[in-house]
């Protein structure tokens, strides 16, 4: 037998080496393609056809809040059982499970922030090929057809939307266990399928996350979108691979209408999408539009899961605000973060020792570059165990963050959801004693390899585990840790280094489910857990700031999200804004991608267009991997130290506007950031598949420069008989137009709108908080017509009083008829701040005669103005009126 | 509203050296040295020229000027500067974004006037530890400096006792290498009769071996013929003969009576006389009765030669590979290659070998002897003499190397050429040998880490010597090679002070040496150098 093992030697060694370089491969060879996932193979075999599904009409409830209705697999006569809602605020819920399943399929629970609060339906008419129902209010219909089953969403005469129209509705039913070989789920096959066909659309946006375009791709002859949260090695661009996290929501976009899909789904799930126009050139298509022989061009999605049942939210719109709205009310709002997280983070992999810490600190205030957050990565614990700290390097912690407070600094410490296996260490051996731990399928502690070593992964979809998480952030729990210390969750896709695909086994077992049935919604419930951590530690009276790599949908509730491992390439920093801009559209406003690039090493001039960019981008970090030489914003030369401290600081200027953006986004679920287009610009088609630049908000435009070299970008300006003013040099532009701008190194090319008054705080300071009580200037850009209005938000920008006791100020600030106005927009809130107006500027302004400031108690008092006529911009001295006051200026 | 109400003016009670204390009236955050610009009751002009204020708008917490001028007590200007006065310690400019921002940047507290931050005056004790700091310097540079002037006196002695210790080298390898040369030759003069004696010798040796063997053969043949010749008739005949199977000449097996009458060339018998040239043509095969044993069984290497053959084979069929089929295997490796081998008996070449071996040269006759051992002696005098030219020539390029060294204008670093520093941390110890190597070993078992090679001097323009740069050492995983940077400051003593590696596989290290003390200026210079007053 020794021979035996001895001549097999070579061939093990063989063996083993093709299996190592195949796991480590830098390339998409790691990673399942649909062809590989057994069941999107099986499924995707199934061509759009007849559809064997029928539907039971005589099966059909209805009740004021519900219909239901059976359907019949004529071909193995499975019945299954469709519940249609009609929900509240213009969407319909249509939910397919079998009829009696052998046991109960998962549904995503802790997504949907209630149960949706339902409008009746009405039966119009009813015959033996369907049934017409009406959609509450306007004229919507839906009519169910029988034979084969399919059902569309119409208004007036025009079909908005339709199911099964291709006939790919596909439910694979628990069947007893059948144990031939290579079926790995003990249940047999059990993945679900359904076509929507969207009639007039041509752009589909949404789906994230993908290192892919804004506009999603049609995927025929090529491979699905496909949504499975995985730690992916040095990710590739532009290709439909899964990546981090996957929220299943799809947008569609046509100049009359807006809606949205929400497949509600946190098992491995596919996306196919065609379109009957994507083959045609442009010629061809204006060809069709000239000789009106076009067919009407049509999108058609394809959504496959790998368990669970069909749960898909219609959100209607009709614009792309009330589809903001609507998926809001169901998933919820952006968290309202801490106001010093929308300021700057410094990062690396690693902030070696408290010594380095203290100088990288100092090397800010030298450097005068303002920051308020350093990071700290997984070498800050002791041998990976998180919620401990190296005693060599990070002896008193507790120390150094009051040294970060005393320069009303914070910090960020990282917690991975890998726990080592180790019993001398409290956390793991609580969790293993609580059994919290998620099980490998013969019933014992799942274990896997992850930074630590072998690890332990808790199960948070347990409520009780998840409690027992959140306890052990309290001050007294996580030793050395401080009111200004915060937290990072990497890691929670769940990554690990010995799995499938870097992730888990899917037949782990999470109570009464199969890890494959949630795995997408695990890295939700890390940071969830995490944030509410952070919200107990203080009694429930400060807002959490977590940073999560993995996301679903809901994700925005907990914190922010940046885009992963991205490395230090021009083409990553360009595909920074179409990733944060899809999430946006998802209820994920508060996004980001490391500055400087994470892997390999940026050039100065990347590093500083990677600043410029990221400046205006929601989550502004930079980070850089261990084997990375240094890269703090001082290293590269006083003239690029100089461009760093600029773009920094445009940033902590422009902070009360990206505040009250957040403010608004929390309150609405509107994107920060928002493709120019056609959120705003809806009719403008020229917009719809624009990704290289970006409105904050409404009245912001931004085109930062990522291309090497440039010497110049085009910028579109947006709207026809609208006006832009380079925020720079007051210059006005008129919107509907490409605009060449030429660039130096700089230039951030961003135009506030005309018609908009946007609030700065241009004292800069070393931190956010430093800046809490300082003036304000407003900016005021006048619009054609000599209008333009804003709004105004301040509160203490940390706990929740603004939530709680609504101590907050909230104003509307308008220019009409040469008169500017601050008017209380929340009279049932107050709140006092030390802030006034030390400076208002006026953008496409007229020279007035006299400027004259009223207050409510009727005092008025003169103005002193400064008028340029070559830019035409007014700027008033010093109104002085605090900022929480009413006040009237009135030029004459 | 909460306007600030500003200070225009403040008292400042300034210490004087001499301890007198006069009021000063200026606007805050004003330099004494600009004090000039700021005069109350006249219009101010921003101190770009760009335009003039009123003077009331001096530090009203607006900014009018685009130098920031107008502000130097307010934060209003993004480029404005703050001055504190920091009585009792160093006076300071602040950046003007650090007024009021709630934290205590200047030690007189005057930056923080209108924010709530409640900031303790810590000049005087600032004052006092730094010059109990500088002073503390002060004696380290003084001590450091005259330690320097004498490691330069010393380099200097050094530096010439090596050059004379060169010269001296220089002028015995010099005779040395004559001596080699000189040497040479009377080798090769005692080599010359050594080798012709040799030859000599060598030659009557073979003459005689072949005596030897012809005697031997005739003897052989003597042997052979008694024990043919049966019926010692004195005639060896063809049935006498034909007793030696060996002897066919077509190894068909039988040796027939034709063969046998062709190997006495056609004659029916033959006698002593004829038997010789018969004998010539069998004696390559005929063997000695006495020694007529059949030959040994070759030992065929059949066991390595089967785990060459199956090591082939495992490729192929590891799993196959089991008991039954290793008969089978030998089988087939019986009929194989080794066949001819088999079939070569050895024993002819056998006794030859030990016949050779039987044969040793006799030893040289005394003249022969008397030749080799002077050449001997010749050749070791030469080799000793080479190897001392060696030497010399090692200790010469060892020394210029050390000369060479750049070990500072005036030498001061050559003390630490061939010595070697250690540092000694929770995890490692590392140790600097200057102008060699850089190196880590971790305290508690593991090899050495070399952290880099001495590269060059790497300190600023204005002082080079200030930083040692060391790289090429171990390769790092996916990053570059380790190299390490150390950065020399004064002291007394010849200490590593710290390690660190801000960067992945690039070490800092810091190290105080006497020889970059820096003369030093007077103490007063020192703690007045550059205050106002």
């Amino acid at each position: 037998m020794a021979a035996f093992i001895v001549r097999m030697g070579p061939v093990l060694m063989l063996w083993l080496a093709v299996c190592v370089s195949g796991s480590w491969a830098v390339d998409r060879g790691n990673f399942k393609t649909c062809d590989q996932s057994t069941f999107c193979k099986r499924q995707r075999a199934l061509k759009p056809g007849q559809s064997p599904y029928r539907a039971l009409l005589e099966t059909l409830e209805l009740t004021n809040t519900k219909l239901t209705l059976q359907l019949i697999n004529d071909n193995n006569k499975v019945r299954l059982l469709l519940e249609l809602y009609r929900l509240q605020g213009n969407m319909t819920r249509v939910k397919i499970n079998e009829l009696k399943p052998l046991k109960p399929r998962f549904e995503v629970p802790d997504v949907l922030i209630n149960d949706p609060p339902t409008e009746p339906l009405s039966l119009l008419s009813q015959d033996e090929n369907g049934m017409v129902l009406s959609l509450g209010a306007d004229s919507q219909r839906l009519i169910v057809s029988a034979k084969p089953f399919r059902l569309d969403i119409m208004e007036g005469r025009e079909v908005l939307l339709s199911l099964n129209s291709r006939g790919l509705l596909a439910f694979e039913h628990l069947r007893i266990r059948f144990l031939m070989c290579c079926v790995l789920s003990p249940s047999g096959p059990t993945s679900i399928s359904l076509d929507f066909s969207l009639p007039g659309v041509e752009h589909v946006y949404g789906i994230p996350e993908h290192a892919d375009t804004l506009k999603l791709k049609t995927t025929d002859g090529g491979e699905p979108y496909r949504l499975y949260n995985l730690d992916v090695f040095q990710y590739e661009l532009f290709n439909p691979m899964a990546l981090y996290g996957a929220i299943p929501v799809m947008l569609s976009h046509s100049p009359q209408r807006t809606m949205g899909l929400f497949w509600l789904n946190a098992a491995e799930t596919w996306v196919d999408i065609s379109s009957n126009t994507a083959g045609k050139t442009v010629f061809g298509q204006m060809l069709d539009y000239v000789q009106g022989s076009s067919e009407t061009p049509q999108t058609d999605v394809r959504w496959i899961s790998e368990s669970g049942i069909i749960d898909v939210f219609i959100m209607l719109g009709p614009t792309p605000t009330d589809v903001f709205a609507q998926y809001a009310s169901l998933t919820g709002t952006q968290a309202f973060p801490p106001l010093a997280a929308l300021a700057y983070h410094q990062c690396r992999w690693n902030y070696n020792d408290q010594e380095d810490v203290a100088a990288v600190d100092q090397g800010f205030d030298q450097h005068d570059i303002p920051y308020d957050f350093i990071w700290l990565d997984i070498e800050h614990a002791d041998g990976k165990r998180y919620f401990t700290w190296d005693p060599h390097k990070f002896p008193q912690p507790k120390e150094m963050l009051q040294g970060l407070e005393d320069k009303r600094r914070k910090m960020v410490a990282i917690v991975d959801p890998h726990i080592k296996v180790d019993n001398s260490y409290k956390i793991h051996s609580e969790i293993r004693s609580r059994g919290f731990y998620i099980k490998n399928k013969d019933g014992g502690d799942y274990e896997g390899w992850c930074w630590p070593g072998n690890s332990g992964y808790p199960d948070f979809t347990n409520p009780e585990m998840r409690a027992w998480w959140a306890s052990m952030f309290a001050y007294d729990q996580y030793e050395g840790s401080r009111e200004n210390l915060y937290t990072w969750n990497d890691m929670n896709e769940p990554s690990v280094f010995n799995g499938p695909e870097v992730t888990m086994h899917k037949d782990a077992v999470h109570g009464n489910w199969e890890h494959r049935d949630l795995h997408n919604i695990y890295g939700l419930y890390v940071q969830m857990a995490t944030a509410e951590g952070l919200i107990q530690r203080s009694g429930g009276v400060e807002r959490p700031f977590v940073l999560t790599r993995a996301f679903f949908a809901g994700s925005q509730r907990y914190g922010a999200v940046w885009t992963g491992d991205n490395a230090a390439e021009w083409d990553h920093l360009k595909i920074t804004i179409p990733m944060c801009l899809s999430l946006g559209l998802v209820g994920v406003s508060f996004c980001g991608a490391d500055v400087g690039g994470f892997f390999k090493s940026p050039s100065p001039e990347l590093l500083v267009r990677w600043y410029q960019t990221g400046a205006y981008q929601p989550f502004f970090r930079a980070h850089a991997h261990l084997d990375t030489p240094r890269r703090e914003p001082w290293l590269f030369g006083p003239e690029n130290t100089a461009l760093i401290r600029e773009a920094v600081r445009q940033r902590y200027a422009l902070l009360p506007y990206w505040y009250q953006l957040f403010y608004h986004a929390h309150r609405t679920g509107q994107p920060v950031m928002r493709y120019s287009l056609w959120v705003e610009y809806p009719q403008d088609t020229a917009t719809f598949s624009m990704d290289d630049q970006f409105l904050l908000g409404e009245n912001l435009l931004v085109h930062p420069v990522t291309e090497e070299g440039a010497r110049g970008v085009t910028a579109y300006l947006p709207g026809n008989g609208e006006v832009w003013f380079d925020v720079h040099t007051f210059q006005k532009h008129n919107g509907g137009q490409n605009l060449y701008i030429p660039v130096t190194m700089s230039s951030i090319p961003v135009f506030q709108r005309g018609g908009s008054i946007i609030p700065r705080k241009v004292r800069v300071r070393r931190s956010s908080s430093c800046m809490e009580h300082d003036p304000y200037t407003l900016y005021v850009a006048l619009s054609p017509k000599r209008f333009a209005q804003g709004e105004l938000y301040i509160d203490d920008g940390h706990t929740f009083s603004y939530e709680k006791q609504k101590e907050f100020i909230y104003r509307r600030l308008a220019f009409a008829n040469n008169t500017l106005s601050s008017r209380n927009l929340a009279p049932g809130s107050q709140f006092t701040t030390l802030s006034w107006i030390e400076k208002i500027v006026i953008l496409g302004a007229s020279k007035p005669s006299k400027v004259t400031l009223k207050m409510p108690d009727g005092k008025e008092s003169q103005l002193e103005f400064d008028f340029d006529a070559s830019m035409s911009v007014l700027t008033l001295r010093k109104p002085g009126v605090n900022a929480g006051v009413d006040w009237t200026v009135v030029l004459q | 509203m909460s306007l600030v109400k500003l200070l225009l003016l403040m008292s400042l009670a300034l210490v004087m050296r001499a301890g007198a204390a006069v009021e000063i009236q200026r606007p805050r955050g004003v330099p004494l040295s600009k004090r000039q610009f700021y005069e109350e009751e006249k219009p101010f002009t921003c101190l770009d020229g760009s335009r003039t204020i009123p003077f009331d708008r001096v530090n009203d917490d607006y900014c009018d000027c685009k130098d920031g001028s107008d502000e130097p007590g307010t934060a209003a200007c993004p480029n404005g500067s703050f001055h504190c006065t920091n009585a009792g310690f160093r006076p300071a400019f602040i950046p003007s974004s650090r007024i009021n921002d709630g934290i205590c940047d200047c030690c007189d507290t005057t930056d923080e006037y209108n924010s709530g931050a409640t900031c303790q005056n810590t000049c005087r004790e600032l004052g006092r530890k730094e010059r109990e700091s500088l002073q503390k310097m002060a004696e380290v540079t003084r001590e450091g400096f005259m330690l320097k002037q004498q490691l330069i006196h010393e380099a200097k002695k050094g530096q010439e006792e090596k050059q004379v210790k060169l010269t001296e080298f220089q002028s015995t390898k010099k005779g040395l290498e004559e001596k080699v040369e000189a040497l040479r030759t009377v080798k090769e003069i005692a080599e010359e009769p050594e080798k012709e004696a040799k030859e000599r010798h060598l030659k009557a040796w073979e003459e005689q071996k072949e005596l030897i063997r012809m005697e031997k053969d005739k003897a052989r043949m003597a042997e052979a013929f008694l024990e043919l010749d049966d019926d010692a008739d004195g005639y060896v005949s063809v049935a006498e003969l034909q007793s030696h199977p060996e002897l066919d000449p077509d190894s068909d097996g039988s040796l027939t009576e034709t063969e046998t009458q062709g190997l006495l060339g056609g004659a029916d018998k033959v006698d002593t006389t004829a038997f010789e040239s018969v004998w010539s043509s069998i004696k390559g095969k005929y063997l000695l009765e006495s020694q007529s044993d059949p030959p040994a069984p070759v030992e065929t290497p059949q066991e390595e030669a089967r785990d060459l053959g199956s090591d082939h084979d495992s490729d192929h069929y590891p799993e196959d590979y089991a008991g039954e089929d290793e008969d089978e295997e030998e089988d087939e490796e019986d009929d194989d290659p080794e066949e001819e081998e088999d079939k070569a008996p050895p024993t002819v070449r056998t006794p030859e070998k030990k016949e050779d071996d039987e044969m040793s040269m006799p030893p040289y006759d005394a003249e022969t002897q008397g030749l080799v051992d002077a050449a001997q002696k010749a050749r070791d005098d030469f080799d000793e003499a080479e190897r001392a030219l060696r030497e010399v020539d090692d200790q010469i390029k060892s020394l210029e190397k050390e000369i060479g060294f750049d070990f500072g204008p005036s030498a001061e670093f050559a003390y630490l050429y061939s010595q070697c520093y250690e540092l000694s941390t929770s995890e490692y110890v590392y140790r600097l040998c200057p102008f060699n190597r850089v190196s880590q070993k971790p305290k508690f078992g593991g090899s050495e880490t070399n952290l880099g090679l001495w590269g060059q001097w790497a300190g600023p323009e204005d002082n080079i010597y200030a930083v040692m740069k060391y790289d090429h050492g171990t390769g790092c995983w996916q990053g570059p090679n380790r190299s390490t940077t150390v950065k020399l400051t004064c002291g007394k003593e010849t200490v590593v002070t710290s390690t660190s590696e801000p960067s992945r596989c690039e070490y800092l290290m810091e190290f105080t040496t006497p020889a970059v003390c820096q003369e030093p200026p007077s103490l007063e210079e020192a703690l007045h150098g550059h205050t106002e007053l």
